[in-house]
């Protein structure tokens, strides 16, 4: 066991904190999300030229064979400046369902693109129903002639509107929430028969809703066993957003301890209330289990498959989850009314914070699954 | 002790559902169901409904067109309304700056203001806040400087509710820099449509106008739109802030709200059945719908003791932190209901009327951002904070 990062983690962990920094102010972060990408297309090519969107690949794909940890570093810089590009999306997730279940063909097409950051992936796993439960899958796969035709919707793809492929789960066969007959396929977003509704996010992303009808689709991996691959992926996923969420509910903890040193009331720092000093210090405690448990999700997140991963990276985005709301609600509460407002940036992280529990499991789906599985 | 309402209480319970079924606007009850936006003629649509029926001002004396009504004929009434769909009453007006004139206001002030909020000629906004005076409301700066017959105001104010559907404004004033923060306050009426007053909106979290700052520039102000006397203005202040909160628990919105959460959860589905029926989401329902059965009851017992004379003393602030913390519960479960469709951000879905392509359920798009606006509830009329200050100081002793 060691909790030291290596040199090369550091430096890693250095140039993604200084490319943040200096991209990211809040009035960039507001131009950003109200462009229409959603994001920063010049910040996100930064990523690639800096080699932070090949981080998690193998070397022999031209990646730096990064873990889990890797991942952590960057996505907690990501969240310390609210940062609104899909790599959690295009990079750890698609990348990483590629790298497993892609025929060589696939991963060479796709992947040097996902890692230079030149192609955009997203991922369509929930639907209308689905309620984060992602063997709940009514689009509907064909095979005819050798190749696949989709029809259904997929819910809520967060940087779906500007991916150049979108991997889409559907099924071949079963009921609706069986875990076979479950396959993954890559769609073109731009070919016929997949229509996108695109919207801003709550915390200030953007997505779209997937419509597919008759849409082609190609199929990665075997037909039917995809549901592996999408649970071990999503685990990853989910240590990329406690991660993020560590990265967030630092610079909220401190905005707020900020603002008790500086706002007065009754003639002193509003800091000098007992009451208050107790709730930062819950805070604070709720951020230190917070990042405890991206550690262990990121240390688990590329180990192989098994219930106790499973398990523990539900205990993780519980907590964090958590942690996370119990962080923005309070930041609000202590500073009063100013936090209650768009200019302050303040009010963004917590609406981050509090909607990173609506992607891969609300704190109730990962309380059940961890309950599910507890060892006696 | 009986809980049950009397048959004079039942009936009464009966004539104002009638009254709701016939009278409420279906279109303005499907908006606040559904949680749209109301427009300023909604509110003063039913309004002028309410008012021509006599039930727009039931706390008010009868001579200036209130009712006999007791506590639990209100509290009857707010039920209803809400489980209806009836608008809240905006309070600026007819629950905060009236009590205060009637209280303490001359009787031209009440012959002239009573009677236009009653018609909603007028809609009041209130004018307490500031940059530097939140929940230390006496330390307030906006000056008053008396000259011959008018007030000079100078100043800013801030998180003023609807200020920018008002015409008028209550504000609290400092005309005594020299004396003791509480004393050199007065309660001044104010004209919005007086030079020197600009309004600038405030756009809070979920992207929604609600609050605004108000500044005063040399504004002049007639010396009889003082009430009470000079200086005393805080007599007032915390005259309204008991009135204030007393209404704050919101139980009858909580009730609605809860109706609501009931209605969501059926339609939503989790592991393949109705979320309602999933027990861990059912259970954290029952808990709070628990915790509303007590609020309840305690503002029962509460408003029954101020019936007989009683000032709702420090345990309305106990009602106050209950209740918000108890609508707070309902909008959270009410936005992880909707699980993933809490993301999109759907402003043009959230309109009432709204024709095109519905994401998920008309009910959907504001959940997110309801949950986010509600967490105002801990902040305004006394953050709570502050109530809990008060009980421990006025019923703990400490
Ligand atoms: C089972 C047990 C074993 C113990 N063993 C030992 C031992 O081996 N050696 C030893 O020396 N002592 C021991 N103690 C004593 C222990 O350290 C004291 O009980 C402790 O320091 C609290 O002091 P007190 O009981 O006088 O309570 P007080 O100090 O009077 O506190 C009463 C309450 O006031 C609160 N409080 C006090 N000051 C503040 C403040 N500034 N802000 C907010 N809240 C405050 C406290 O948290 C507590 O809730 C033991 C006590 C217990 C119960
Ligand atoms: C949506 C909204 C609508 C509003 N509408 C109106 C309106 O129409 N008219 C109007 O006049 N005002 C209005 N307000 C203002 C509201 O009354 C104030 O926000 C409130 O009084 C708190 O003041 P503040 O925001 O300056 O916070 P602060 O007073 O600065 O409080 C910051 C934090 O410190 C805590 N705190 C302060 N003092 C103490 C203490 N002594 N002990 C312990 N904790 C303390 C508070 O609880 C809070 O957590 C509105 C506010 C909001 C958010």
């Amino acid at each position: 066991m060691d909790f030291k990062l290596t040199e090369e983690q550091q430096m890693l962990q250095e140039t993604a904190e200084r490319l943040v920094r200096d991209a990211y102010t809040f009035s960039n972060r507001e131009k950003f999300s109200e462009s229409e990408a959603g994001f920063s297309p010049e910040f996100w090519n930064q990523m690639g030229e800096l080699g932070l969107t090949a981080i998690p690949f193998p070397e022999e794909l031209g990646g730096f064979g990064g873990t889990g940890i890797e991942n952590m570093l960057i996505m907690q810089e990501l969240g310390k400046g609210l940062c609104l590009e899909p790599y959690m999306e295009s990079v750890i997730l698609a990348g990483g369902l590629i790298t497993q279940l892609g025929s060589d063909a696939q991963k060479e097409e796709l992947l040097a693109g996902i890692a230079s950051g030149e192609l955009q992936a997203a991922v369509a796993l929930e639907e209308q129903q689905s309620h984060y439960d992602l063997c709940h899958v009514t689009t509907t796969a064909t095979r005819q002639d050798g190749s696949w035709t989709l029809n259904g919707r997929k819910a809520v793809v967060i940087g779906g509107h500007t991916a150049g492929k979108i991997l889409v789960s559907a099924r071949s066969a079963g009921d609706v929430r069986d875990q076979s007959g479950i396959s993954l396929f890559i769609i073109d977003p731009n070919s016929q028969g997949v229509r996108r509704r695109t919207y801003s996010t709550v915390d200030g992303r953007k997505g779209c809703e997937l419509f597919l009808d008759n849409a082609k689709g190609e199929l990665l991996g075997t037909d039917g066993e995809a549901y592996d691959a999408i649970r071990y992926h999503s685990g990853r996923a989910i240590a990329a957003l406690c991660a993020e969420a560590v990265g967030s509910m630092r610079v909220l903890c401190d905005i707020t301890l900020d603002y008790l040193k500086t706002r007065k009331q009754f003639g002193v720092v509003i800091g000098k209330f007992q009451v208050l000093q107790h709730r930062m210090v819950d805070m604070i405690s709720e951020l230190e289990r917070a990042t405890s448990m991206a550690i262990l999700a990121a240390c688990l997140a590329d180990d192989e498959d098994s219930e106790e991963r499973s398990a523990k990276l539900s205990a993780a985005k519980y907590m964090v989850n958590r942690a996370a709301q119990y962080v923005a609600e309070q930041s609000i509460q202590l500073h009063g009314g100013i936090a209650m407002t768009w200019e302050y940036a303040g009010a963004h992280y917590a609406k981050r914070l509090v909607m990173i529990g609506h992607q891969f499991g609300d704190d109730d789906h990962h309380l059940e699954a961890y309950a599910a599985q507890l060892s006696i | 002790m009986d809980i049950h309402y009397s048959s004079e209480q039942l009936a009464f319970r009966d004539e104002v559902r009638e009254f709701l079924t016939n009278e409420l606007p279906a279109d303005i009850a499907s908006k606040v169901k559904l949680g749209k936006h109301l427009s300023k003629e909604d509110h003063q649509r039913w309004q002028k409904i309410l008012s021509a029926k006599g039930w727009y001002a039931p706390g008010w004396p009868v001579e200036h067109g209130g009712t006999t009504w007791g506590a639990v004929e209100k509290h009857i009434f707010d039920e209803e309304s809400a489980a209806a769909g009836a608008p809240r009453t905006i309070p600026f007006g007819v629950n905060m700056v009236a009590p205060v004139i009637i209280k303490f206001g001359t009787e031209e002030q009440k012959a002239h203001y009573l009677p236009r909020i009653l018609s909603g000629e007028d809609w009041w906004c209130q004018g307490y806040s500031e940059p530097g005076a939140g929940s230390d409301l006496a330390s307030l700066k906006t000056r008053a400087v008396r000259d011959g017959d008018h007030y000079i105001v100078n100043g800013q104010k801030t998180w003023t509710t609807l200020g920018q559907h008002a015409n008028w404004i209550f504000c609290l004033v400092r005309t005594d820099p020299e004396a003791q923060q509480q004393r050199g306050i007065s309660f001044l009426l104010i004209d919005m449509a007086t030079p020197g007053i600009t309004v600038r909106p405030i756009i809070t979290l979920d992207g929604d106008h609600e609050v605004n700052e108000v500044f005063f520039d040399d504004v002049k102000v007639p010396v009889e739109n003082l009430v009470g006397e000079e200086n005393k203005g805080w007599t007032c202040a915390k005259y309204l802030l008991t009135h204030e909160r007393t209404g704050l628990a919101g139980i009858g919105a909580s009730k609605a709200a809860m109706r609501h959460l009931k209605r969501v959860a059926s339609k939503q589905q989790k592991n393949g059945k109705p979320l309602i029926e999933d027990t861990l989401f059912r259970t954290q329902i029952a808990q709070i719908e628990m915790q509303l059965m007590a609020a309840e009851m305690s503002t029962l017992r509460i408003v029954a003791a101020a019936s007989e004379g009683g000032v709702p003393g420090a345990e309305s602030s106990i009602l106050k932190v209950q209740g918000t913390e108890i609508r707070q519960a309902i909008t959270n479960l009410l936005r992880k209901a909707i699980g993933p469709y809490a993301l999109p951000f759907l402003p043009e879905e959230m309109e009432y009327g709204y024709e095109g392509e519905v994401l998920l359920e008309d009910y959907s798009p504001s959940l997110a951002s309801i949950y986010f606006n509600m967490r105002k509830l801990s902040i305004f009329g006394g953050s709570n904070e502050i109530q809990k200050n008060i009980v421990s100081k006025m019923i703990l002793e400490l």
